[in-house]
This record gives structure tokens, sequence and C-alpha cells, in this order.
């Protein structure tokens, strides 16, 4: 709560009769209006007689009273609105969050909706980019079903392998798309693979597969040791899982989504409601005003942050953070920043709701999708992934893969948070132009 | 002593259309000013001028000696402001609304509790500000602009849209604050509530102050008839009128519709003496001219905006 100015226990001192001499003529009741003609105006006069009388007594001198208290608070007033200020700023504050927190929708839409992306992205993509091809086995498959134990449970992880005895339908899974391949065994020790070719990535892994089974029986046919072996691996074996970098994408969605509405809705909101003249006829800072906007705007995002890493993190998603995750707290501060604005700029063009949201949506919407939010973009042309690199989303979401998943330190992200809080700096000089605190 | 208010030949023009007409007006301190007008007429206008909220293209306006345009934050917290739409965050409630505006002028918590109490908002303060009926909005918003003890007060259509209760307690609480000597100026287009509440009165019509003083000289000036009306069939009217020539009554005008027999004159000492003579003064009334009537013999009849 704010600090208690002095006028408090005036109030109610003014109460006490005796001081109803007051000392300020032109604000005292009993000093007479000095307004013209007030004793023609009839019945307003009689009622204004009686209000007099009773006003003194229990208002007035009080009122009087505190003007005196503030006028004399001289010297000491400084460091007095130095701490009100501040005062102004957190009740401001609080009523923003408040604010916030009670919009059931915009709960829903900056932290419910994306978390739920995430679950959604998260458990589709949980399996890894691995190639699951499907295959039908016609009849008994030698080959096949001499694997057992341990390498039988290998060729499960890469091929889900359905027994058959229908061929003709077989096949015409294979045909229609719902079966990868077929295999049966032909005559001899021939082995028949059929393949559908319109997946080329899974149909060339599953000719790989059976070829290095039949390539390893062959050999254990000979029974000699292999001449030459290939031990493979993965380099960044960190980001093997997917949800290392859909973390970092759709946090930066979320938090570019948040941000960017938020304010530029608020902004015309308050605009269209009166509120921002309101709050310009009160001696209160612009700057106040924007802080508290910003502050909040920040706790939002550090909110999603947090949500965003915790629910990537439980075992089910298995998220792990490298070394300098901690970083991703200056680089959202930085980016919520950027992004808010964005949002300045299409609240301060927009006269209504709906223009802010078209406006916002306008710049958010491909700013999402060039991100690398969604896909990558290394096969993109050269023209998207420049507009891409001229959008802070890009940045915020490399920037946090850096920190959170790949090991990055401070040196890989402080260029990002500069050109980030540069590209603020421009925006606002831009938006400056076009905003106004009034409908016309 | 410096006025309240001293505005000299302001101006402000939208597009083709002339909103403030060269207004000139002086507010004294502590008096109680209404700027009456039709839809349209530029009153809402004139007042964000003066508040300072807009500026003007043309004229000076001072406030207490200082320049409210550009935002003058010294003269911030001496006048408070009220505008015809409520200006709240809609998911704050009664409570939070006041001491946020509280904080804004360094005032504490106590002074917004009774500021609350004061315009009988106690029992809602825990409602959400979009929950409030347009009275209780209407006072919550006059208790923002009261909450830190302001000199100058303006209020634009602070009565519009209530029912006859809240209009009168409204009333009351404006008619309070000005008689513990703040400067109360509002605007309004019910004759009846400027009449009763204010000093002085600014008739304005196409951005332009056709006539400010007192209501009652306003009243008077108008020289309107007075109409005095008795039930009708205590006497006739061909009666009446021989009995008002034979006492010189000068011109007068008799007319019975069959429910009230009413005469209408500039004098009406004789007729009421007349009257009580012929014993017929059951259902007496007597109707002088109204600021209604001043209103609408200087704005004419025609619909506006």
């Amino acid at each position: 709560m704010s600090i208690e100015h002095t006028d408090q226990s005036t109030a109610t001192a003014g109460a006490s009769p005796q001081e109803d001499e007051s000392p300020r003529p032109g604000t005292a009741p009993q000093s007479g209006k000095p307004g013209p003609g007030k004793t023609e105006s009839g019945e307003a006069g009689s009622g204004k007689a009686e209000s007099g009388k009773t006003g003194p007594g229990k208002e007035g001198p009080g009122r009087a009273e505190t003007k005196a208290g503030s006028e004399k608070g001289g010297k000491g007033s400084d460091r007095r609105i130095g701490a009100e200020r501040l005062s102004a700023f957190r009740e401001l504050s609080r009523a923003m969050i408040l604010i916030s927190v009670r919009d059931k929708a915009t709960v829903f839409f900056l932290v419910v909706f994306p978390v739920m992306f995430l679950l959604l992205f998260g458990t589709l993509f949980k399996d890894g980019a691995t190639a699951h091809a499907k295959v039908a086995q016609v009849g008994a498959v030698q080959l096949l079903d001499s694997v057992h134990g341990a390498d039988r449970a290998q060729l499960d992880k890469v091929l889900s392998i359905t027994r058959t005895r229908d061929e003709a339908e077989a096949l015409r899974k294979v045909r229609k798309g719902d079966l990868d391949a077929l295999i049966e065994q032909g005559k001899g020790n021939t082995l028949v693979l059929r393949f559908s070719g319109s997946d080329q990535v899974k149909s060339a892994s599953v000719k790989g597969i059976f070829n290095s089974l039949l390539q390893q029986a062959n050999l254990a046919a000979t029974g000699k040791p292999a001449t030459y072996t290939l031990k493979s691996s993965r380099i960044e074996d960190q980001s093997l899982k997917p949800i290392q970098f859909l973390t970092p994408g759709l946090l930066g969605w979320a938090i570019a989504t948040g941000a960017v509405f938020s304010s530029s809705l608020t902004l015309v909101t308050m605009r269209r409601k009166r509120v921002l003249r309101r709050l310009r006829m009160a001696p209160i800072s612009a700057g106040s005003v924007v802080a508290s906007r910003i502050g909040v705007t920040m706790i939002i995002a550090l909110v999603q942050t947090v949500l965003f890493i915790s629910v990537a993190s439980t075992p089910y998603f298995g998220l792990e953070l490298t070394g300098n995750w901690w970083l991703i707290v200056p680089l959202v501060i930085c980016a919520t920043i950027a992004f808010m604005s964005i949002g300045l700029l299409t609240g301060s063009l927009a006269k209504t709701e709906e223009a802010a949201n078209g406006f916002s949506q306008l710049i958010v919407l491909p700013m999402s999708f060039l991100s690398g939010s969604f896909f990558s973009l290394d096969d993109a042309p050269g023209w998207l992934k420049a507009v891409s690199q001229a959008m802070p989303l890009r940045y915020l979401v490399t920037g946090s893969e850096s920190v959170l998943t790949r090991g990055g330190g401070i040196l890989d992200v402080l260029p990002t948070m500069g050109g980030m809080l540069l590209f603020a700096a421009v925006l606002a000089t831009i938006s400056w132009r076009f905003f106004s605190w009034d409908d016309a | 002593m410096t006025s309240a208010i001293a505005a000299d030949g302001v101006r402000k023009r939208y597009g083709d259309i002339q909103a403030v007409d060269g207004v000139s007006l002086t507010v004294e301190t502590g008096e109680f000013y209404g700027v009456l007008g039709p839809n349209g007429a530029g009153k809402t206008t004139t007042l964000e001028i003066l508040e300072g909220v807009r500026e003007p293209d043309e004229g000076s306006i001072e406030l207490f000696g200082l320049s409210p345009w550009p935002r003058n934050s010294k003269l911030l917290p001496r006048i408070g402001v009220q505008f015809q739409a409520s200006a709240f965050f809609d998911q704050l409630t009664t409570r939070e609304t006041i001491r946020l505006f509280a904080s804004f002028y360094r005032v504490g918590v106590r002074r917004a509790e009774a500021m609350l109490e004061r315009v009988g908002l106690t029992d809602l303060a825990g409602v959400h500000a979009d929950k409030l009926s347009g009275g209780q909005a209407q006072r919550l918003s006059i208790a923002c602009a009261l909450v830190h003890d302001p000199e100058l007060v303006f209020l634009d259509e602070p009565t519009a849209g209530l029912d006859p209760q809240a209009r009168r307690n409204l009333w009351d609480l404006l008619r309070d604050i000005n008689a513990e000597g703040r400067t109360v100026v509002l605007t309004t287009h019910y004759l009846d509530e400027a009449e009763i509440l204010c000093d002085r009165v600014s008739v304005m019509d196409h951005g332009k102050i056709l006539k400010t003083g007192a209501p009652a000289t306003l009243v008077r000036e108008l020289d309107d008839k007075v109409r005095v009306s008795v039930e009708s069939g205590l006497v006739t009217a061909p009666a009446m009128c021989e009995l008002l020539a034979e006492v010189g009554a000068g011109s007068v005008a008799v007319e019975d519709d069959g429910v009230s027999l009413t005469v209408a004159t500039n004098t009406p000492a004789p007729v009421l003496s007349v009257l009580a003579e012929q014993g017929a003064l059951r259902g007496l009334e007597v109707r002088g001219a109204t600021l209604e009537d001043v209103f609408l013999q200087l704005t004419g009849r025609e619909y506006r905006a």
C-alpha cells in the first residue's frame, strides 16, 4: 500500500469544532462566496446556505489544514516525493498484474495455450527423427525368424513387422501407403522385398536395413570374423531429443506472442477507455506508467520461461539443460523489450482493438514462421532468411537454444541482447511519431 | 487574488468543424460554474481545453495563473477531472481503483477509504469496475477526481443517465464539495440541475458562449410571462377577462382547457388578488419562466446531434 501522507490525521482532526476558524480566506467556506450573483440565485442560494452550514464542521477546515501542512512540507518533501513515486509505481504495477491475471483469456493465451503446444509437439516428436518403417512379413521368412534376443529388440526399434499370410492384401496396403514394404521368402535363399517409393527416406532405410541383415547373415554363414566394422556416433548427442530444440523454439514463440499482443492491446484499450488520458491528468510521470507495464510483461515472460523449462525437464520429455542456462533470464528480458516495442508500434498505429490485433498478427505470424520455432530455415531462399534476420524472434530462439541446450556462454548471447535492445530503441522511436494519448 | 480559471479567445477546430469558436470566460475561486448547451455545442471540448487535455488552436487559458497546456505537473495536483466516459481498468475493483488513483497523488489509504465512504461505494468496494451501474461508475469517477483534495474540480455531465435518486444524491455531494470552498465547473444539459447547483452558467451553442449569468438573472432578463392557473370551473374565462380589465391588469391571455384555467401575464399580483376575491384559488399554481425557457430561446428548438 502507499505510504501515508500527513493529510490523514488532519482530515479527522478537522472535525473538532474549535478549529472552525480557518486561517485561509480563499478556501474557507464561511468567508462567503466571491462568485457574482450568488445571492440572486434563488433556490440554489438557499440550498447552498444550508450545506454551507454543515460543511465547515465536517470537512472545510480539515482541508485548509491539509494545505497548510503540505506547504510547510518544504525540505522534507523531496524525500517524500521519491518514496511516494515508488508507491505510485508499485500500485500501478500491482494493477497491471491484476489486470493480466484476472483476464482469463489473457492467462489462457499467455500461459496455457503455449504449454499445450509444448505438450503436443513434445509428445508428437518424442521418439525422434528415426523413420519407423512398417513392414509386412508374408509367410515364414527364415532370415527374420532366426533373429532373437537383443538383436531382435534392436530390429524392432527401427522396423515394426507384422506377420500375414495374405500376400495380395499386404501388397494392396503397400500400394495404399498403409505399409512401407512387404517381405517374403523367394525361391531358394532369395528374399523378396517390395517397397513403396512414396517416402524415399523410408524406402531407403528399409532397403538398407534388410541389406545389412542379409550381409550379416552371409558373413555368419562363412564362419569368419568380419574384416571391417563400422562404428558410428552422432556428434551433437544433446540435440538427439527433439525437446532440446522444441523448448527454445516454442518458448520464443510464446514470449513473442504474449509480449506483442498484450502491449499492443493494453495500449489501445487504455487509450480507447480514456485511462491513458486520465493517467495523463494525474501527476505521475509517463516513465512510471511505461516502466510498470514493461516490468509486468517481463514477469509474465519469465513465468512462461520457468513453466516451459519445468515442463520440458520432466522425465517424460527429458530436457537436459547445459551449463549457462541461467543466461536465458537476461536474454528473455531483452527479447521482451524488443517484442514490446513491436506492440507499441502496432498499438500506436491502431485505433481499435481489432485493428491492433490485425496489425500485430501481421508481424507476429510471419515472424513466428520465419524464426525457426517450428521448422528449420536452412533450405529457405535467401530473401526469406534476410526477412527472418530482421526480426528479433529468430535471435531469441537461437540464443536460448545456445544457452539452454548447446552450452553457449555469455559471449554467445551478448551481441544478441545488444541487437534486441537496439531494435527496441529504433521501433520505439518510430512509434513515438504515431503515438497519441488520446483518440483524436 | 487570481481567478480559478481565466480563458480568453479560445478556439479549436476539428477538420471542418469549429468545435470551440472564441470562448472567453472567468471562474472565480469557490464558484460553482455551469456550462450548458445542446449536444455538439462544444461543451466537452471547451472543458477538455480548460483541463489541459487538449491544446487550443488559439487563445490563452490560465488556471490559478498557470497555463494547463502543455501538461503542467505543478497544476495537476490542484485540479480534479472527471470525464464523460468512466476511465477505469475493468478488471480492478472499486477499492483497487480508488487506491490506485490515491497513489498517483501520494494520498494515503485512509483518505481513499473515506472517499469511497463519502460517495457511498463502501459496500461495493469489492465489485469490479465494469460491473458497476451507470450511477455507481459515475460516483467512483467523481471519487477518483476528488481523492486528492483538489481546489478546482471539472465534471463533464456527471449526472448523465442517472435515475432521479442517484441524481439528487450526486447533487448533494456536489453542493458539499463546493461548500468546502472548492471551485466546481460542470457541463450539463439538465437545466434544473444547473438552476439548482450553479452560481453562474454559460449557455453555449456552436462553439460560442451565448450568454453568461446567474440562473435567476438570466430567467428574469427573459421577461417571460408568468402563468397562473387554477382549477377549471371556479370562474369562467370571459368573466376572468372582464374582472382583470376592471382592475387594469394590463395585457393578459386567459385560457380554459377544461382542466385548468390559465392566465399568462407579466404582472401576476393583480391576477392573484382577483382570483382571491373570487374565492377561486383551488389548485393554484404559479409557474414562472425557467432556465429551460432561456435555453430554448437562446439555442432554438431544432434537433441536435
